[in-house]
């Protein structure tokens, strides 16, 4: 159900039922009698992916935000495996306003973590889509390699991304985005670019 | 000890004229930049003075562990069978291989990987192999694990010294207890517990964080694009450290240093004193306002008080050398070479042992979770890009001299009180040059480090 606040002003969705379905949709969802082998669906949902990696790749974070349910997660845990995040820091959990927070903190010139911008280029592979637990829901997995240019060299952040994609009028869009950094419980260097 | 020949033999004291290096107004690169400054501050910092190793909430029961380290030196903190806490050295007697590659767990036994010596958590010697292969029967204790000798709690935070000449752990926290102190009592029982983390790194010397831990003077330069951000929905911009804007010396928020390389930067002046004060500056977080009208309409009034649990709290309180007590984070430095640095950002929770907050805890903690990402995530990385570039920019091998005399020599501005301690505005850069002082007397010492085993 749609809650009558805007997501992008006011925070009222990220409930604890909310948290609770969260969690139990992200646990043991990648499984073989789950796995949709449909080759237009996994066509649809690599499409969707490739193109989310091309958008933040040209920063263009509008095109990017508006792939998103309005009322979505951007979630990079701190855990293998996600845990859970009402007892545990993430790296990120960001609602929509977050997202908005995160994109215009990077607009205002002065994110000095990212002057200059960082160059990237991301690689989707690998990508598999199972049934969710809802109807009009899929899960997509799929393994990213994020190679990030900044001026002291290249380096590369690897990956999976679990994404909750829900069709509403007709369209996919992603509710959820869950990016599984393979160091997500290591320091990390300069974590600002939007994974 | 070995008895070293050559130049190390002289230690940290004999590397420099230590008095040239750090002065009133001023100290030089070399202190960010040197490989044999960096070697000698794990003896004379990391082993000599009380360092922070762990809380007591990571190692619940008994057999519990974290891994950690004491400087470069790799340490199993362990509550061991019998309750008591132990920092071991991560290191097998035998040929010197770490026991334990874990970052946590509960152990009653080590065994190590390499050849099979076990050990039992208090770190004696428990068996070796085909033990008939030795001449000895194993019952020296120098077989026993090496250990920190000293370890001691306050309050929950874990400390060790390998340095028996050092005061006791009470002693060298001082003054500095009295915020940490007000810094747990604000929660319920006067506890937190720690969670995951925000763990990041930088390209950079540690001092340049520890520099930092303090510094009023960087805020609405460094963090500018985190108050605009958090500022672009609020109705009159006083979200976060807004309060640093305009004139920041003119508000009622102070430094304060208290000795040891301790010291204090306390915001709560700039907030109104008032329940739900602290809430209503906090920036936007993830459900927040679901859970505030939820909590608004269960608890009425007494709501405020538990919405502060999940605003920052705007105190920085720094115990040197890396422990950093700011919003609701414990924040770890952690050296990793001369300009290399870990700095972990540990949430905290609240715990509700009285049962006080209901079934109203996890939601707060939920929101007190939201709330602690902010900063690493909106302002921490762009402080850490600016350490990185004071290391690119001490490169210039001519240029010598860093600065920290904000605040020097202006007559009435800092002041020091019967107790020593020192006080100046927000933006002084007092503690950075009372600190480095320590520093430079802790590097001019000599101090007789141990270790210890079972007997």
């Amino acid at each position: 159900m749609q809650s009558v606040h805007d997501p992008s002003l006011v925070s009222h969705y990220v409930s604890d039922a909310f948290y609770r379905e969260l969690i139990d949709a992200f646990k043991d969802w990648q499984r073989d009698d789950r796995a949709i082998l449909d080759v237009h669906e996994r066509e649809r949902f690599r499409a969707l992916i490739e193109r989310e990696a091309r958008l933040l790749d040209r920063l263009d974070f509008d095109a990017w935000l508006a792939m998103y349910a309005p009322e979505c997660i951007y979630w990079v845990p701190t855990m293998p495996g996600g845990g859970d995040p009402r007892r545990e820091i993430a790296i990120a959990f960001d609602d929509r306003r977050r997202m908005e927070d995160r994109i215009y903190r990077l607009r205002t010139g002065y994110a000095w973590s990212q002057a200059p911008v960082s160059r990237t280029v991301r690689m989707i592979s690998n990508v598999e889509v199972f049934a969710a637990a809802f109807p009009a829901r899929r899960m997509v997995r799929s393994n990213f390699l994020i190679s990030e240019f900044r001026p002291d060299g290249v380096r590369f952040l690897s990956g999976w991304c679990g994404h909750r994609v829900v069709e509403r009028a007709g369209r996919w869009e992603i509710e959820v985005r869950q990016v599984n950094l393979i160091d997500c419980d290591q320091n990390l260097r300069n974590p600002s670019i939007i994974f | 000890m070995l008895k070293v020949l050559g130049a190390s033999a002289t230690g940290a004291a004999g590397l420099y004229d230590w008095d040239e290096l750090i002065q009133e107004d001023r100290v030089h690169r070399l202190i960010y930049t040197d490989p044999a400054i960096f070697a000698a501050e794990l003896t004379n910092i990391w082993g000599a003075v009380w360092v922070y190793l762990g809380h007591e909430s990571q190692i619940p029961n008994n057999n519990d562990f974290i891994t950690t380290k004491l400087g470069l030196r790799p340490i199993i903190l362990i509550r061991d069978a019998a309750g008591t806490i132990r920092a071991l050295f991560n290191r097998c007697s035998h040929r010197g291989t770490t026991l334990c590659r874990k970052e946590r767990g509960n152990a009653h036994l080590f065994t190590c990987p390499y050849h099979g010596w076990s050990y039992l958590s208090t770190g004696k010697l428990r068996a070796v192999p085909w033990p008939d292969g030795y001449a000895c029967d194993f019952k020296d204790a120098k077989f026993n694990l090496a250990q920190v000798p000293r370890v001691d709690s306050y309050r929950g935070f874990v400390f060790g010294t390998l340095n028996p000449q050092a005061p006791s752990l009470i002693e060298y926290l001082g003054g500095i207890t009295g915020p940490i102190d007000e810094w747990l009592d604000r929660n319920p029982g006067g506890k937190v517990e720690v969670c995951e983390a925000n763990r990041l790194k930088f390209k950079g010397n540690w001092k340049l964080a520890y520099d930092n831990s303090g510094d009023g003077y960087h805020v609405v330069f460094s963090h500018r694009s985190l108050l605009e951000m958090e500022n672009r929905l609020a109705d009159e911009a006083n979200k976060g450290m807004s309060y640093y804007r305009g004139s920041p010396d003119a508000k009622p928020m102070y430094m304060r240093y208290t000795g040891n390389g301790h010291h204090f930067k306390d915001k709560r002046p700039n907030i109104d004193k008032r329940a739900g004060g602290l809430w209503a500056v906090e920036g936007a977080a993830p459900g927040g306002e679901h859970i505030e009208a939820k909590l608004r309409g269960r608890f009425g009034a007494k709501a405020d008080d538990i919405l502060d649990l999940a605003g920052s709290e705007p105190v920085n309180i720094n115990v040197f050398p890396n422990l950093s007590l700011l919003g609701n984070h414990i924040q770890v430095f952690e050296p990793v070479s001369v300009e290399e640095t870990n700095v972990t950002w540990y949430g905290t929770r609240v715990v509700d042992a009285e049962g006080t907050l209901g079934d109203a805890l996890d939601e707060i903690n939920a929101l007190r979770m939201r709330t602690q990402e902010q900063f690493p995530n909106f302002g921490e990385v762009d402080d850490l890009a600016n350490f990185e570039e004071i290391q690119r920019g001490l490169a210039c091998l001519e240029d010598e001299w860093v600065y920290m005399h904000r605040g020097l020599g202006i007559p009435g501005r800092v002041k020091t009180d019967a107790k020593g301690e020192i006080t100046a505005p927000a933006t002084d850069e007092a503690f950075m040059r009372e600190y480095i002082k320590e520093w430079k007397r802790l590097m001019q010492a000599s101090p007789k480090l141990t270790v210890q085993r079972e007997p």
